[in-house]
């Protein structure tokens, strides 16, 4: 065997331990989910197929308001990320391709605050929700994520591409300037706008410390609220607050799945080119 | 095109730019700008509740450099990030290497593995570790006594030495393979003339990777450490959800912004929480601006 072949074979061997490490304890909270009680602590993964059961998931559902749970999440993170998507690709557009007063401004006040770490503001934002009565609703969730500077400024980035000449065409053919956005530069930033989509989901459905604050009507905890709860409920009860877990993940996991492609070049655009 | 038709047109292409970013501009300035302005102000103030507050200028920031709590959060905090960012970057790198080979197969599947936990959100990682380190049947200390032979029962949350271990070991699970992933989108932007340039001129695998693969993906190293860096100090649901909503034995998951969290919103002190934000605020800065103007990245943006 030659030095190379001694190489290549170490470099997988190096390559599937480092898998395997990554990957073992999300199977282990699949096994987790799937074994009952007794069986628990007798295996340490998967028991034998004749044992195997889908009791936890059905206690889940017995015992909590899961479904519910899972609902508000999705609300509130559809939402919060169609309203984001909008608002940010439309000012992003404007910065991309217009010349307007204040513009430069607005890029460095933006750049300025993305510095900041966002827990600085949740007292003043509490304080502001508050007294806007949106404290215990969906709104009080949505409203205060519903601005992306992160978006507004990926977009603008992808947006930049964008040739003059083609916009100018649409002009000429009498398209309106949010028809020039809408049927231009919406379609061309497809693959951005689903790198944007996956980010922002995981954002809000994993969001944790706002929720916690403002939330105190059980109706309408999210799942890591909800989830936090079951921790202390049932200590004992472990197959059942792993099977929440893997509930809790599968959304964010199938919606990768739909759009790796675009994920991962997005992901990295901006730092590699820019 | 009639003149009015044309003035219209003309009058809405003025506008459009203005129209399109206001509404992004009304929802910063209510839900950004203002917050952040009003930090400051709050900042200054001991509050409890929404009726009582009292002006105390700065003595909620002379207050803390005294405060042993938020002394020990910072030290939490800032071990956690060092050891995360000083233990991960240089694996993250390692790993890009292996994957950057030629002629690797099975390359997009060990990164679908490695980027996988980055999918699983914070909070959810939270729980599942906290069974994971858990003392006899948590999946670690039975996989240390299959491999070791040992029969260890350690306290991984339980005993204060253990708990910062097991925090970075968790944080590691999840953004070793993340950072790669922009390790290696700079490695596969390297020029390869390079490296041949290189080969000519008789250089070895070491001296190839130090003077010419370095240098190259420098950019892109600075940002994934600045980056790391800002988000291991706003560690929180972590330590929150393995430590079961406490501090850990001895506070020894405390972190700024577990502390900024208890002071804000257990104790009611919008205003002391407010200073912890903007203490948080200024560090992270002055962390960042340092790595940027130690690595040369700031003559270049200036």
């Amino acid at each position: 065997m030659n030095r190379g072949m001694v190489a290549r074979i170490g470099v997988y061997a190096v390559l599937v331990v480092g898998s395997a490490v990554t990957l073992v304890p999300l199977v282990w909270l699949v096994a987790c989910s799937v074994k009952n009680a007794e069986d628990f602590f007798a295996y340490t993964f998967f028991p034998p197929p004749d044992r195997l059961t889908l009791g936890n998931f059905r206690e889940l559902f017995r015992q909590m308001s899961f479904l519910r749970n899972m609902m508000n999440s999705l609300f509130v993170a559809g939402t919060t990320v169609m309203v984001q998507l909008f608002f940010s690709s439309l000012g992003g557009f404007a910065l991309a391709k217009y010349e307007f007063r204040g513009k430069r401004i607005v890029m460095v006040v933006m750049l300025a605050t993305m510095m900041i770490p966002a827990q600085v503001m949740l007292a003043p934002l509490y304080e502001l929700i508050c007294r806007m009565r949106l404290a215990d609703t969906y709104l009080g969730l949505i409203v205060p994520g519903a601005v992306s500077v992160f978006g507004m400024f990926l977009f603008r980035q992808s947006m930049l591409q964008i040739p003059d000449e083609l916009l100018q065409a649409g002009r000429i053919d009498g398209c309106s300037e949010f028809g020039l956005f809408w049927r231009i530069a919406v379609p061309i930033s497809r693959p951005m706008i689903g790198a944007f989509c996956l980010i922002a989901f995981m954002g809000t459905w994993n969001s944790f410390l706002w929720p916690q604050i403002i939330l105190q009507s059980k109706e309408l905890f999210t799942l890591p609220i909800a989830l936090n709860q079951l921790v202390g409920l049932q200590r004992q009860d472990y197959g059942v607050l792993m099977a929440g877990t893997l509930l809790s993940i599968l959304p964010v996991a199938m919606l990768f799945l739909v759009l790796q492609r675009e994920f991962l070049s997005g992901l990295t655009a901006g730092a590699v080119k820019g | 095109m009639s003149a009015r038709r044309k003035g219209l047109f003309g009058w809405q292409q003025r506008y459009a730019p203005y129209l399109f970013v206001a509404p992004f501009i009304v929802l910063f300035c209510t839900f950004g700008l203002y917050p952040l302005v009003k930090s400051i102000v709050l900042s200054a103030f001991i509050t409890s509740g929404p009726k009582s507050r009292v002006f105390v200028g700065l003595d909620n920031f002379l207050f803390l450099l005294t405060d042993p709590d938020f002394g020990k959060a910072v030290w939490n905090t800032a071990v956690f990030a060092a050891c995360s960012v000083g233990i991960q970057l240089p694996l993250s790198l390692g790993l890009a290497l292996l994957l950057n080979r030629k002629r690797l197969r099975g390359r997009n599947v060990f990164r679908l593995c490695f980027f996988s936990p980055r999918l699983v959100g914070m909070v959810f990682v939270g729980v599942m570790f906290s069974l994971i380190f858990a003392v006899r049947f948590g999946l670690l200390n039975v996989a240390l006594n299959a491999l070791f032979g040992t029969s260890l029962e350690l306290h991984w949350l339980g005993e204060a030495d253990y708990v910062m271990p097991a925090l970075v070991l968790t944080s590691l699970w999840m953004y070793v393979g993340f950072n790669m992933i922009y390790f290696l989108a700079a490695l596969q932007n390297v020029d390869l003339v390079l490296y041949e340039a290189a080969t000519v001129d008789g250089a070895n695998a070491f001296q190839r990777f130090w003077h010419v693969t370095l240098p190259q993906i420098k950019p892109v190293a600075v940002f994934v450490v600045i980056l790391s860096t800002i988000g291991s100090f706003q560690l929180f649901e972590l330590p929150y959800l393995m430590l079961q909503n406490s501090r850990g034995p001895d506070a020894a998951g405390l972190t700024i912004v577990m502390y900024l969290y208890e002071n804000g919103f257990v104790t009611g002190d919008l205003g002391y929480a407010s200073a912890i934000g903007w203490s948080l605020a200024v560090g992270v800065l002055v962390l960042a601006l340092g790595q940027m103007v130690l690595s040369g990245t700031w003559k270049r943006e200036a």
